[in-house]
Order: structure tokens, then sequence, then C-alpha cells
């Protein structure tokens, strides 16, 4: 190991600079790494901004879809609608019960055996394809009671709810165990203790999980597609009729060979990705900002 | 020990609450068991017409004619498949890499910035990727597939693999792809490299090793597991993405070796064909969705066993 040290010999020598050599390799392909994976993201964000800052006015954001899809001219009011409303529902959906889920597994259950399963199938759940979900909710709730807002939003629902569950239950565990047993010692029930001590403590963690989680669900396009149908007037009654969202019109609009639908479709993408990109950014911000200090 | 003294003092209004909550928490957990077992029963059950007409042949027929009513999926199995193969090919050692660049090699200025970088990849929707595939990706990509397949024309073998220029193919939905499961296994691999104990790192760097031989001693031997996990999750990830696939793969069933020519995929398939389809043919799609459940399920299973990531966070190490 003397090469370290300094080379004592010729061949020590040539040893320390091939080794060297191979570091200063790595290290280069490593930084390629990078830049090659930020080339498609400048190149999307390029396209995206370029293609569908072209077709932003107000009148995209507020007017109906054209009838036809071939006409030219604005209007996504009813998918930016769409896509708010069926996120939002799904979102009241999901961030309850998958707060609930997560505190029963780390303030309940913690090892036992069915937490551990509960906990092992919220991660399988992570990784069942949208689409499937979609189609779940079309053999479960579509055939009998149609297309809906709703319908969308349970299988957005279903999308989000490992997600929370599990970015929740990360928090929960940073929560230190001596505000819990304070809380205790002075009476207060578990579920007091829980309600007011321990998911107070952990909200800001919490609530940028479920920011992360809501802006992956509004990205979706997969379960959207046979559960809400189509439509080109606004719908804010998630209960009944078909509705309409952000993605699947770039979905269907990207597929058609007109300049009209082309611009459509960017000017979608570019509403969705700022919307999108505005969660993720205020996550980012809520878990920095309002981190609460723990030990 | 707390929770059963502490019961005694509470009165029965609280404690009935208490209870309660302790019920309304539990059950939201058991929630995630029933919406996995209702996937497959109610998918199952909506497809069986399609599997009881193919039985088998399902799965093993790479026949699929709506019109003449024959249902075989191996087509858009093997899409999936090859799809997927190249998005890991590509996207495995790039995650690999950015994982290393953001835990041991970067300086501290630009680890942030690369953690953006991925966490907006990430943050692209899925149908963004799909409409700059088609749009622009893909008609770019496919000059550079013709000068390849120009130079490796007659070759043996790879001519065959990399023979075509559509710029809606098994390549393009693969570089998609990778892109799209670049930002996940790369946050595995960072999760699994930050689990290295310092002293293992300590003792590489005391011995000498330069920063290669650091990551190759010590790092790497110890994340075999986590790395393989990580790189089975990508997989699960890019067999079930379906709308950009959709969109890049060219939406032609059919079973050839050369990669830049088009194809179609499960997922993909019932993304596109699900609006007009009826009877035994939604059955079919249905079946679809239900088979690739199952096959992302063994994965992510899998994956996890391999990774014993569950033990390990149980186990307490922060």
């Amino acid at each position: 190991m003397s090469a370290v040290f300094g080379a004592r010999t010729p061949h020590d020598a040539k040893l320390l600079r091939r080794r060297r050599g191979v570091d200063y390799g790595f290290t280069g392909l490593v930084f390629a790494c990078v830049a090659i994976a930020a080339v498609p993201l400048v190149a999307i964000v390029f396209y995206v901004v370029k293609k569908g800052g072209g077709v932003m006015s107000v009148d995209f954001l507020t007017k109906d879809i054209p009838i036809l899809t071939r006409s030219l001219g604005p209007g996504m009011g009813p998918a930016i609608v769409g896509t708010l409303v069926i996120t939002g529902a799904a979102t009241a959906m999901a961030v309850p019960l998958g707060i609930l889920a997560a505190v029963y597994l780390n303030e309940y259950g913690r090892t036992n055996r069915l937490a551990t399963i509960i906990r092992t199938m919220s991660d399988v759940m992570t990784g069942v394809p949208s689409i499937v979900m979609g189609l779940f909710i079309y053999t479960i709730w579509v055939l009998r009671y149609g297309l809906s807002g709703f319908a969308g939003a349970l299988a957005l629902a279903c999308l989000m709810l490992p997600i929370v569950i599990r970015s929740t239950e990360e928090i929960l565990r940073l929560v230190p165990a001596g505000l819990r047993e304070a809380s205790l010692a002075l009476g207060a029930s578990r579920a007091r203790t829980i309600l007011t001590v321990v998911l107070p403590a952990a909200v800001s963690g919490i609530v940028s999980g479920a920011l992360l989680a809501v802006a992956r669900a509004a990205g979706e396009t997969a379960p959207l597609l046979f559960t809400i149908g189509a439509s080109r007037k606004a719908n804010t009654d998630i209960f009944e009729g078909a509705n309409t969202a952000l993605s699947t019109q770039i979905f269907r609009n990207a597929t058609q060979p007109f300049p009209g639908a082309q611009a459509r479709a960017w000017g979608a993408a570019l509403t969705l990705i700022v919307l999108v990109v505005v969660l993720t950014i205020l996550a980012r911000i809520i878990t920095k900002r309002f981190a609460v200090p723990m030990r | 020990l707390i929770a059963v003294a502490q019961k005694s003092l509470l009165h029965g209004g609280a404690r009935r609450a208490d209870r309660l909550f302790s019920w309304l928490c539990l059950g939201s957990g058991l929630l995630v068991l029933v919406v996995l077992g209702l996937i497959l029963l109610s998918t199952g059950n909506e497809a069986m017409p399609a599997f009881r007409d193919e039985g088998v042949g399902f799965l093993t027929s790479k026949v699929w004619n709506p019109a003449a009513g024959q249902f075989g999926a191996l087509a858009f199995i093997y899409g999936t498949l090859v799809a997927s193969a190249i998005a890991l090919v590509i996207a495995v050692p790039i995650s690999f890499g950015l994982a290393l660049f953001i835990t041991e090699i970067a300086p501290k200025k630009l680890r942030t910035p690369v953690v953006y970088i991925m966490d907006l990849l990430a943050a692209v929707p899925s149908v963004v990727y799909g409409l700059w595939g088609i749009a622009v990706f893909g008609r770019e990509i496919a000059k550079v597939y013709d000068d390849v397949s120009r130079t490796f024309d007659g070759i043996p073998v790879l001519g065959n693999v990399l023979h075509g220029a559509n710029g809606r193919s098994f390549m393009t939905a693969g570089i998609i792809l990778a892109i799209m499961i670049t930002p996940i296994v790369t946050s595995i691999s960072r999760e699994v490299f930050a689990t290295v104990p310092r002293d293992q790192k300590e003792a590489a760097w005391g011995l000498g090793a330069t920063r290669f031989e650091m990551i190759r001693g010590a790092i790497l031997p110890y994340s075999r597991n986590g790395l393989v996990g990580a790189v089975m999750l990508g997989l699960g990830r890019a067999m079930g993405e379906t709308i950009a696939v959709a969109l890049v793969i060219g939406s032609v069933p059919s079973i050839r070796a050369s990669l830049f020519e088009s194809g179609d995929a499960m997922a993909a398939v019932v993304a596109n064909q699900f609006g007009e389809a009826t009877g035994t043919h939604r059955a079919a799609l249905i079946g679809l969705g239900v088979v690739l459940f199952v096959m992302t399920v063994i994965v992510n299973v899998l994956a996890r066993k391999v990774a014993g990531r569950t033990d390990r966070r149980l186990g307490g190490k922060a």
C-alpha cells in the first residue's frame, strides 16, 4: 500500500498513475450520467414552453373545447376545471384515509403481523400500474353507475392512497416518542394524543407528502380514460355526467394530425406541467420551511 | 404499559371515542388489502369470457384479431418485455451513476440541483412524455435509426436487431421509458447507498483506496441486494407505464426482432383500444390488465424481498 503515501519505485509510480487514471475516468463517467439525465428534461421543458406558450391566452384557459378536433383556436377551460375538480375529489378521499391508515401502522399496529402485511401490500400497491386502477374502477363502478368525474376520482384515489400512507408513516416515525409519552402521562387518551400532539408535530411532512401524491394524480391519464368519458363543456358536478381532464385531452389531441389539435395538446401540456411543478415545488418549500426541528 | 395504565383513568365516553378512533385507523389500513383483493376479483371476473374462450392461448397465441374474435396476447407481452428491457439497459447504469454522484461524488453545491432535476423528471406527467415522444423526439431519432440500420445492414444478428427506421418503435418506447424510470431507480439506489456503514467506507479510504476503489470495494458489495431491488422496481414501473408507450410504440401487434420497427405493449393496447371495444374484445383487454397486474405485483414483491427493504426499515435503522 506504499503507493498511496508516495511512489518509491518506478513500478509503484506506474500503478499509482493507473489507479488515479481509472478514478478520474470513473468520475468523468458519473458526471456524464448527470449531463445525460438533464438533456431530456431541458428538451421537454423547452418544447412544452415553446409550443405551448404559443397558444397560451386567456381564451385558451377559459373557452370551451371546440366541437371538431380539426378546428383551430382555443379552448381548454373545461379540461382545467375537470382536472381540478377530479383531483380535488380524489384528494378529499385518499388523504384522510391514507393518514388514518398510516396512524394505524405507526401508532397502533407497529410491528405486528397485520401491520407488516398492510405495509408490504401498500408498497406493492404503489407499483400497481395506473391503467389497472382505471380498469378496476371501470369494472366495479362505471359498469353499474356510468361515466362520471367521481369514477375518475375513485381511480386516482386508489393511486394516491398507498403514496400518502407510506410518506405519512415515514414522517410519523420521526416524531419523538417523548412527545407521545408526555401527552399520555398527562392523562390524554391515545386518540387525543395522536390528534393533538403527534399529527400536528408531523403536519408539514404530511402536507408535503400529500402534495406530491396530488401532483402525481393530477398528471395521470390512464385511470381517467375509461372512467370519466369526454365532455367539451365544463362540468363541475362530479357525480353526474361525463367529464374531461387536461391529461386525457392531451392524449386524444396528440394522436390527431390537425394543427389545431396539436396546438391544443401542447397548450394543455404546458398548463398541466405548470400545475404539477407548482405543487411539487410547494411541497419542497413546505418541507424545508415548516419542518419541525426534531432533536 | 402506559396505554394500559391510562386506559383505566379514562371515563366511559372518552374511552369509547378512543376505541372508535383506533377502529377507524385500522379500517383505513385494511382498505389497502380490500382494494388489492377487489382489483383481482373484479377485473378477473370481467375478463372471464376472454379467458374461457382462449384458455392458455390467451398467453401463448400471437394472433390478436378482434374482428375475427381471436385474442392472443403474446405480441403485447413481447412488446412490454422488449421495451422494458431497453429501458433498463439504458436507465440502470445512468441511475446508479446519478445516485453515486448525489451520495458520494457531488460537491455540496451541485447536490441539490441534481436532486431537483430528478424531482422534476419524476413530476413530468406520462402523457407529456408521450406528446414529446410522438411530436418531437420520435421524428428526430428516426434519422439516427436510419443511419444505424444502414451501418449494420447485412451483419448477422445485429443487422436484424437494428433494422428499420421508424420513429414510433420499440426503441423509442424504450428510450422514453428509460427517461421515466430513471428518477425512481435513482432515488431507491440513493437510499441503498446511504445505508452503507460509514466505517466500511472509512476503512477503504484508510487503506489508501481511490474513490473508485472505495465505491467498488465497500459500497457496491454492501448494496448489491438493494440495487437488484431498485432495478426490479424500475422494471415494474416500466411494464406498467401506459400512456407514453401507447403514443410512441406504434400500435402494431407483432413479434419481430428489429427494435426500430413498430410494436405494441400490454398497457398501451388497453389504452388505445378500450374505447371502442365491446364484448369479448373488451373482456380480453381487461384480461390483459389482469395479467399485467399479476406480473407487476410479482415483480414488486420479489423486488422488496430481494432488497429486504421493509425489514430493514422495521429493524429501526434510521
